[in-house]
């Protein structure tokens, strides 16, 4: 129990990875698909950043009182990828967007059912 | 002359040849004697590296490496400069023959035809120099692109059809047998040059010869070893000196040739007796020469009873490279040039009677015989020589060949190649019986063609006149299985 | 010109970057092409200075922003990626030679002056693909490079809509992709604390036994690069994408894109890995190789079913990133070698085929199927006979390069006596001659009788120039040679400096 306790960040990460992909996976709709795209990439800043902590650091700020900083490496690293992501999803959006315009729908099953009736 | 200048010289005047009849394609007369003069030129050259080569000349040329233990090789080998005569020879009195023919029968694209010709023979001449089983196979397949616009020429459905079978079980056959066969030997060996004894023994392991073999004689369809004969048949479409020169001695016997070379100097004839990995070629070169003497009975075009009896007498060379004793192997080399010059010679004359009197099968052929006797004379000699009948030359290289089979403890194969002979008998001397038959004379008109008599004349004459002189080439055949 | 040459690593990633954001703006297409054929001939005269520099001093290591490592970023440029900058430098500007004309036939011509913004940032991020040094700027450049590249093929569009679902199914599977790598970079930073890959292999040598969380980490790294460089399973993405994409497109990215994130997987599976040799020996010898053979299979036997042109020649280049990947599972100098060689040899032939499609397909408005092409061969003779040559080589036909990549793969499948694996891969080139004489039967083989037309010099030369190399790197081999022998040397000999 103390494990999980110590560890919560860690199993955080893997439910929300999971539920990401999940949604990918099993969505119909390309707008769900790319919350979940959103939700599995936020996933792993949530790992990232949970590495940073370090106990009893304090905010990467040299200062003369304390000796012990949390490490802002990760943090920076997250933005860069955060901001990848919103590329991501923005893209995807657009994508989606020029979907609607040529097929008239974003869900998957409609848009099989189109693709069917054009090769026949 | 350097020997290495002979050799190129020798490579290069087909490609000039070709050239120069692109350059002159309007004036038909100097374009059509470019592949006479390159003939002259080449032949001329091919019989000095054949004296010299008895004198123990070499003729090496190495450009540059091509891969790990493979270079760019030419290396004349005896049986290289036999191949190389017969084909340079040859094209002499085809380039004449052609004039006549292509003339006589009105074809088109001319100078198309005269340029792939002699691109076909540079391939040939090449194979039969090459240095090194890389270098044959490079060629060899140039050979079967620059003889595939021959094939399909007339450009009609029938042609392309042709066409399409030859290039597929060509390139076919070799891209997926004899190219991995290659490799093969080299990952065994870590070489792929001809050496005389050949480079397998003590690298190659014994139990997976026969398979090599396999790989190999498949893999090389221009040998047309049944199943994968399709492809002569179907190139007959092609303009008689098509089907007379290159699938009678330059196309075919690049294959049978490329065989020969392998068992003489990659496997080495010792080797392959010594592990029996070829004894079941001996039986299936024995079917495929009964079957294909049986189907040529069955046929009435002459081109095409012409053809299976080609890859009969094909099936011969192989048998006597599947049987690898001494006397075998003296019979198929030999039997190149025979067989070349006796096939050349009825080919040659089937087309003279297309020409002059437009007849393409053998039971239009009633009376021909009084009103043109020369081509049938011709066709005689030529006949009596692949039938094996002395005092012409064709009889030499059939009796090496049952000698060799007696040597190989086969006797059901020389008893074989008699029953060959009695059937050769019935099938290629029954058109001139019907040519000298009273009683079906027909009213035919003949066109002139001398141009397309002569030279089955010469060639015809030539298996009675160098019966006589075959000392001169037994050296040289002793010397490829020394 | 010194200071400009300090700087060559990071300018060869950085001007395509920064000229894309300029063109971006510039509403003549024309004058849009014109800057990117100068930034690129620049470009090529850098990496010229790079191999120049390299050959004299050996590895060249340039830290941005004169941060040493391990805290700052760094690229790198030794025996395992200078030969792929030559090459990717050369082919991308004749690529984009031969593109001007495919991208206004396919794309609308007002939008073709930005579809140059988006080449030069898929340029200079594959660029920075090959040279970086650093795990995490990897997965910066990996996104740049999938994010250009969704963009340009959804710029398709304009010809069959279906490029849009192939390009929505790349963004998601390759984004799964890079964030299964970044999920791996971060189990490797917070084992080690570094993100620079020399110092990785310092850092990882005092854990020699190796950690449950390095081989997580090791785990998720490699499955995310598989999955951007298509190996099978991971491959479903590559055949929409690159067949519904426009010409140029495919050509530079069938050509070189997976090839460069290949270079870097084969980087940390030797060097940075290579200390962990029992997971390296079960992840070669009982993922790589199995998934690589049935790639071969799997790509060669759908490429014979496939009708689409361009589909057909997407499910070969699955089978071929399969030899590619077959020869690095094999732990040796050799394997290795074959496998840099057929990275060289199977971008050009690659990419001398899409042109050539490419270009045969500029006159028709729908797909390029078997049927359309047929007696192209008559219509289209320069081009036709250029795929003829780019297709000889596909099947290994000696005197092309393919004959001299499918040598080194069998000889090093046979000094390590995979004796089965021999067969196999040659029963699949076996296979392949059937496809490639599918498409030569319909080019010229067809009673269609056709006019030949003028073709434009613009784009033949390019294609020809490639189906030159082709041959060129067939007979004269030891270029290629040479280079992908000091790339294994430095893989092998345990990481460069």
């Amino acid at each position: 129990m103390t494990d999980f306790l110590y560890f919560w960040n860690h199993f955080a990460f893997v439910i929300l990875m999971v539920s990401g992909l999940f949604i990918i996976i099993t969505s119909q709709n390309y707008i769900k698909k790319i919350v979940g795209l959103a939700i599995f990439q936020t996933s792993v800043f949530v790992f990232f950043v949970s590495l940073a902590k370090i106990i009893d650091g304090t905010a990467p700020i040299l200062n003369s009182v304390n000796n012990v900083y949390s490490n802002p490496l990760p943090h920076v690293l997250i933005l860069t990828a955060i901001v990848v992501g919103v590329a991501t999803s923005a893209l995807g959006l657009a994508i989606v967007l020029q979907i609607y315009k040529n097929y008239g729908s974003v869900e998957e099953n409609e848009i099989k059912k189109e693709e069917l009736k054009e090769n026949s | 002359m350097t020997n290495e200048s002979l050799l190129i010289l020798g490579l290069l005047t087909p490609l000039f040849a070709a050239f120069g009849s692109y350059c002159f394609k309007n004036n038909i007369n100097v374009r059509d004697s470019f592949g006479v003069i390159g003939g002259v030129i080449t032949f001329l050259i091919s019989l000095k590296i054949f004296n010299g080569l008895q004198a123990e000349e070499q003729y090496v040329i190495n450009l540059f490496t091509l891969f790990n233990g493979v270079d760019f090789l030419f290396n004349i080998t005896p049986l290289g400069s036999i191949f190389s005569l017969v084909a340079s020879s040859l094209w002499i009195l085809a380039s004449i023959y052609t004039v006549g023919y292509m003339r006589g029968a009105g074809e088109k694209n001319q100078t198309r035809f005269v340029i792939f010709y002699s691109i076909a023979i540079h391939a040939a001449l090449a194979i039969a120099w090459s240095g090194n089983l890389l270098m044959l196979f490079i060629f060899y397949e140039i050979l079967t692109f620059s003889t595939f616009p021959l094939v399909g020429h007339k450009q009609d459905a029938e042609s392309q059809a042709a066409g399409r079978v030859y290039l597929s079980i060509l390139v076919g056959t070799s891209l997926v047998l004899f190219l991995p066969a290659i490799f093969w030997v080299w990952l065994e060996t870590g070489s792929l040059n001809f050496t005389p004894g050949g480079i397998l023994e003590g690298k190659f392991p014994t139990e997976y010869l026969i398979f090599l073999v396999a790989m190999l004689v498949f893999g090389i369809g221009k040998a047309a070893i049944m199943p994968i004969h399709r492809w002569l048949p179907a190139a007959m479409v092609a303009p008689t000196p098509v089907s007379a020169l290159l699938h009678a001695v330059a196309v075919v016997k690049a294959g049978v040739f490329s065989f020969l070379m392998v068992v003489v100097y990659i496997i080495g004839p010792d080797y392959l007796l010594q592990s029996k990995a070829s004894n079941w070629l001996v039986w299936l070169s024995s079917f495929t020469i009964l079957t294909a003497s049986i189907i040529a009975i069955s046929k009435d075009d002459l081109k095409a009873r012409l053809a299976y009896s080609t890859i009969s007498q094909l099936s011969y060379i192989i048998l006597g490279a599947a049987l690898a004793t001494t006397f075998a192997l003296k019979g198929a080399s030999f039997h190149i040039i025979t067989h070349a010059l006796g096939k050349i010679t009825l080919f040659f004359c089937a087309g003279a009677i297309y020409v002059t009197a437009h007849v393409k099968k053998i039971s239009e052929l009633g009376g021909l015989g009084f009103k043109t006797p020369m081509i049938f004379f011709a066709y005689t000699l030529g006949a009596l020589s692949i039938i094996g009948v002395p005092p012409l030359i064709g009889s030499w290289s059939k009796l090496f060949l049952v000698i060799g089979s007696l040597e190989a403890d086969f006797l059901f194969v020389a008893i074989l190649l008699g029953i060959s002979s009695l059937l050769n008998i019935y099938y290629l001397l029954q058109p001139v019986f019907i040519a000298f038959n009273k009683k079906n004379i027909k009213n035919i008109n003949i066109t002139k063609a001398p141009l397309t008599i002569w030279p089955p004349v010469i060639t015809g004459v030539g298996c009675l006149f160098l019966f006589f002189f075959s000392n001169y080439f037994l050296n040289i055949i002793n010397g490829v299985v020394a | 010109m010194n200071i400009f040459l300090d700087d060559a690593p990071a300018l060869v990633v950085v001007l395509p970057l920064l000229i894309a954001a300029i063109i971006a703006f510039i509403p003549s297409s024309r004058l849009a092409w014109f800057i990117t054929i100068v930034t690129l001939v620049f470009h090529l005269s850098l990496s010229v200075e790079l191999f120049q520099n390299f050959s004299s001093f050996g590895t060249i290591i340039y830290e941005f922003g004169n941060w040493p490592p391990p805290w700052g970023i760094s690229f790198k440029l030794d025996g395992v990626n200078i030969g792929l900058q030559l090459l990717f430098s050369a082919f991308v500007l004749v690529t984009t030679i031969y593109s001007r004309k495919i991208f206004l036939s396919e794309i609308d011509p007002e939008d073709s002056g930005k579809a140059y913004s988006l080449w030069l940032l898929a340029i200079g991020s594959l660029n920075g693909i090959i040279l970086t040094n650093d795990i995490f700027n990897l997965f910066v450049f990996l996104e740049i490079s999938a994010l250009s590249s969704i963009s340009l093929i959804s710029l398709g569009a304009g010809t069959n809509r279906k490029a849009l679902l192939a390009a929505f199914n790349y963004l998601v599977i390759g984004a799964i992709g890079a964030t299964f790598y970044v999920i791996g970079v971060g189990f490797a930073y917070a084992m080690t604390g570094t993100l620079n890959m020399n110092d990785l292999i310092i850092q990882l040598s005092q854990y020699s036994e190796g950690q449950l969380a390095i081989f997580a980490g090791m785990s998720f790294m490699l499955i995310g690069l598989m999955v951007k460089s298509a190996v099978f399973p991971l491959h479903l993405w590559l055949p929409p994408a690159y067949s519904y994409a426009p010409s140029a497109v495919s050509t530079l990215f069938a050509a070189l894109a997976t090839k460069a994130i290949l270079i870097f997987f084969v980087r940390i599976l030797y060097e940075v890995f290579s200390i962990y040799n029992g997971y390296l020996e079960i992840f070669l010898d009982y993922i790589l190789l199995p998934l690589s053979l049935i790639a071969i299979f799997v790509g060669t036997i759908i490429a014979i079913y496939q009708n689409d042109i361009k589909k057909l020649l997407a499910y070969s280049s699955i089978a071929q990133i399969g030899y590619i990947t077959l020869a690095f599972s094999i732990n040796d100098n050799s394997g290795v070698l074959a496998g840099f060689v057929h990275i060289f040899n199977h971008a050009l032939i690659k990419g001398g085929l899409f042109m050539a499609v490419g270009y045969l397909a500029i006159s028709l408005n729908d797909r390029v199927t078997l049927e359309s092409i047929e007696g192209y061969g008559q219509k289209y003779p320069i081009t036709s006979y250029a795929l003829l040559v780019c297709g000889l080589s596909l099947i290994g036909l000696p005197l092309t390069n393919g004959f001299i990549s499918k040598l080194y793969i069998f000889q090093a499948l046979y000094s390590n006596e995979m004796f089965l694996t021999i067969g196999l891969v040659a029963l699949s080139s076996a296979l392949a001659v059937i496809y490639f004489w599918k498409i030569v039967e319909k080019l010229f083989f067809s009673s269609k009788g056709y006019e030949a037309t003028s073709e434009d010099p613009a784009i033949y030369i390019p294609i020809w120039i490639i189906a030159l190399s082709i041959i060129y790197f067939g007979i004269f081999s030891s270029s290629i040679v040479e280079f992908s022998s000091i790339a294994s040397e430095s893989l092998i000999l345990g990481g460069s400096n």
